[in-house]
C-alpha cells in the first residue's frame, strides 16, 4: 500500500510537471509559427494619389498583396448609388476606389474591364462593379478596403484613419 | 539472464540475439494470405514500391533544392533539370510517382469498398488507410509549393485561404499558417519542413499502423468468406498445400504481387520517360508572382473531385460541402449498416450505390478541370449534390439489405 501510494504520487507529480511542460512547449511552438517582427514592420505603404489617371486601374503592392487604385470619372461618380458611394475614398478633392485586389471568395486577383467598368475573377466567376462591390456570387462581399489614413495628397496603407474606422463601423468593409 | 551458447554459424549467432528465424516466420513465411484473391490485392505492394520511389528520388532532389523564394524556382528548373547529371530523372520520377500514387490509392480504396474490406473487424484497416490518404494529400500539396512557380504560389494562396472558414474570417489563422500576410519566405520554408520531415514521418508511422491493423482480421478475399486462418495454416504446414485456403505471404503471395509490380513498373517508367508532361503543369514553369493570378487555377487531377464539390456553391455552403467530402469516407464502416461482407455485386442496392459513386467521382473530376461555365456548372452542381445524396442514402439502403 505504502509503495503504491508513493508510485501514485510520483505519477501525479510527473504528470503535473510534464503537463505544464507540454502546454508551455505548445505555446512556444505556436509563437514560432507567428509572422516575424520584420514581416509585420514592413506592413505600411504610402501612395501619392496625385498621379493617377481616370478609369485606369493601377495595381500597387501592400503587405505582398495587390492593391487596386481606380480614379473615378465624373460620369462614374454621377451614376453611383448610396452603397457604392459609401465605398469611395476622397483624397485632396479626387474620388478613388482603393481596394485589396484579392477576390473575397478564395483570394484570386480579379481582372478589370475598363469598357464594362467591372471586375471579373477568372477562378470561380465572381464579379464586382467599379467601386469593388460584389455583383455576382460566389464572393460573399465586395472587395475589402485596406486600413488607410488620408494624409494631405497621400494615402498611408496599414494605418487606420478616421475615414477607415467609420467604414469599418458601418460595415462597408471588414 | 538469457543463456547463450557458442554459435555454430552466423545465422545461429544472430538467431540467439535477434530471433531472426522467428521474425521471418511472423512477418513472411507464416503470415497467411487467402488464395481466393485477384490482381487488385497487389495494390498495397504497388503503393509500397511507389512510396519507396518517392523517398529515393526525393533524397536526390533534396541535395540541390533550395527552399528560398529567390532561388527555389531556379534550383529546380535550372540546377536540377540542367546541371545535375540525371537530375531530370529524379524530378520526373518524383512528379510522376506523386501523381500515379493517387491513381493506385483510388484503385486500392474502391477495391476495398467493392469487396467490403472495411467491415467486421477490418474497420481499423480502413480508418488507418483513410488517414494515410489525408497524409498523402498534405504531402502532395506541400510538395507542390516547393518549385515556387505560379501554380505553387496561387494554389498555396487559395488552399490556405480555406482556413479562414468563409464567414468566420479567421484571417489571423491564415496569417499564422503562412507566417506572413501572403505566401512568402516563412511559408515556403515551413512547407518545405512539412514536406521533407514531418509528413513523411507521419506517413511512415501510419503505414506501420495500416499493416498492423491487418494482422488480426487478416486480408479479405474475393467472396468475403470468413477463413479459419489457424486451421487452414495447419493444413498447409501439414503438407496439404492444395487443399488449404491460405498461402504464405512470402514467397507464395509475394511472387504474384511482384509480377503485378513488374507490369506496374513498366507502365510507370513508360510515363517517366515518355509521358511525364501530365505531371508537370505548364503554368508552374512561370516563377511565382503575387501580383498576377493565372487565368485558371485548378488543382492536380487527384484533387479535382473534392474541388468540384467546393466550387458550385457560395463560400460557406461550399466549405461545408468540401469539409463533408474530406471526412465522409472515413466513416464508411459505420455508415454501411449491412452485416454482409460480400462483393458489391451480391449486395442488392449497394451494387448500384458503388457504381454510382465511382461514376459520380469521375464526373466530378472531369468537371473540376473544365471552366465553371454554362452546362459544366450545372453538371458540376448536380454531381456535387449526387455525391452528398449518395452518402445520405447509404445507411438507408444498407439497412434494407437482406442477410445474404
Amino acid at each position: 500500500m505504502k509503495n503504491s501510494s508513493r508510485r501514485g504520487f510520483m505519477g501525479i507529480a510527473f504528470g503535473a510537471v510534464a503537463g505544464i511542460g507540454a502546454v508551455a512547449s505548445l505555446y512556444a511552438m505556436k509563437k514560432s509559427w507567428d509572422p516575424l517582427p520584420s514581416v509585420k514592420a514592413a506592413g505600411f505603404t504610402t501612395l501619392d494619389m496625385s498621379g493617377y489617371k481616370e478609369n485606369e486601374l493601377v495595381t500597387e503592392k501592400w503587405r505582398g498583396k495587390p492593391i487596386f487604385v481606380l480614379k473615378f470619372t465624373a460620369e462614374m461618380i454621377a451614376k453611383m448609388n448610396d452603397k457604392q458611394k459609401s465605398r469611395v475614398i476622397t483624397v485632396d478633392g479626387s474620388q478613388f476606389m482603393v481596394n485589396l485586389g484579392l477576390c473575397t471568395h478564395l483570394g484570386c486577383i480579379p481582372g478589370y474591364d475598363s469598357e464594362a467598368q467591372s471586375f471579373l475573377c477568372a477562378c470561380h466567376g465572381g464579379m464586382y462593379d467599379f467601386t469593388g462591390d460584389v455583383t455576382k456570387a460566389p464572393p460573399p462581399r465586395g472587395l475589402d478596403i485596406p486600413p488607410f489614413k488620408v494624409d494631405g495628397s497621400k494615402l498611408v496603407l496599414g494605418e487606420e484613419g478616421p475615414e477607415f474606422k467609420k467604414m469599418k463601423e458601418t460595415g462597408v468593409t471588414l | 539472464m538469457a543463456h547463450f551458447t557458442k554459435a555454430t554459424s552466423i545465422k545461429d549467432w544472430l538467431n540467439q540475439r535477434l530471433a531472426i528465424e522467428k521474425v521471418e516466420k511472423v512477418m513472411m513465411s507464416e503470415y497467411w494470405i487467402p488464395k481466393n484473391i485477384n490482381f487488385l490485392w497487389a495494390m498495397g505492394m504497388v503503393l509500397v514500391i511507389t512510396f519507396a520511389l518517392l523517398v529515393v528520388s526525393g533524397i536526390f532532389l533534396l541535395m540541390y533544392y533550395q527552399p528560398n523564394v529567390v532561388t527555389a524556382f531556379d534550383s529546380v528548373n535550372y540546377t536540377i533539370m540542367r546541371e545535375v547529371d540525371f537530375g531530370w530523372l529524379w524530378r520526373h520520377v518524383h512528379g510522376v510517382a506523386a501523381s500515379v500514387v493517387f491513381l493506385i490509392i483510388y484503385i486500392h480504396m474502391f477495391t476495398g469498398i467493392y469487396y467490403g474490406s472495411y467491415k467486421k473487424g477490418r474497420e481499423m484497416i480502413w480508418i488507418s488507410g483513410m488517414l494515410l490518404f489525408v497524409a498523402f494529400s498534405a504531402e502532395a500539396f506541400s510538395g507542390y509549393m516547393l518549385p515556387w512557380g505560379q501554380m505553387s504560389y496561387w494554389a498555396g494562396m487559395v488552399i490556405t485561404n480555406l482556413f479562414a472558414g468563409g464567414s468566420l474570417h479567421a484571417d489571423g489563422l491564415v496569417e499564422w499558417i503562412r507566417g506572413d500576410y501572403v505566401p512568402a519566405q516563412a511559408f515556403l520554408t515551413r512547407f518545405f519542413m512539412l514536406h521533407v520531415l514531418l509528413i513523411p514521418l507521419a506517413i511512415m508511422g501510419l503505414i506501420g499502423l495500416h499493416f498492423g491493423a491487418l494482422r488480426i482480421p487478416h486480408v479479405n478475399n474475393q467472396d468475403g468468406e470468413e477463413v479459419d486462418f489457424d486451421a487452414e495454416s495447419k493444413k498447409y504446414l501439414a503438407g496439404d498445400k492444395a487443399g488449404s485456403k491460405v498461402m504464405r505471404f512470402a514467397n507464395d503471395f509475394m511472387a504474384k504481387d511482384m509480377m503485378v509490380v513488374g507490369f506496374y513498373l513498366v507502365f510507370f517508367f513508360y510515363l517517366v520517360f515518355y509521358h511525364y508532361g501530365f505531371a508537370m503543369d505548364a503554368v508552374n514553369f512561370d516563377p511565382a508572382d503575387g501580383l498576377k493570378t493565372p487565368a485558371h487555377i485548378y488543382p492536380e487531377w487527384y484533387f479535382l473531385w473534392s474541388y468540384e464539390i467546393l466550387r458550385p456553391f457560395s463560400t460557406d455552403v461550399g466549405l461545408i460541402a468540401f469539409a463533408f467530402a474530406q471526412v465522409i469516407f472515413v466513416l464508411l464502416p459505420f455508415l454501411d449498416r449491412s452485416p454482409n461482407t460480400v462483393p458489391a455485386s451480391r449486395r442488392g442496392l449497394f451494387k448500384y450505390w458503388f457504381w454510382a459513386m465511382l461514376v459520380d467521382m469521375i464526373v466530378l473530376t472531369a468537371m473540376g478541370k473544365l471552366p465553371p461555365e454554362g452546362i459544366f456548372s450545372t453538371i458540376g452542381l448536380v454531381s456535387a449534390l449526387t455525391f452528398i445524396g449518395l452518402w445520405i442514402a447509404l445507411p438507408i439502403i444498407t439497412m434494407m439489405e437482406k442477410k445474404a
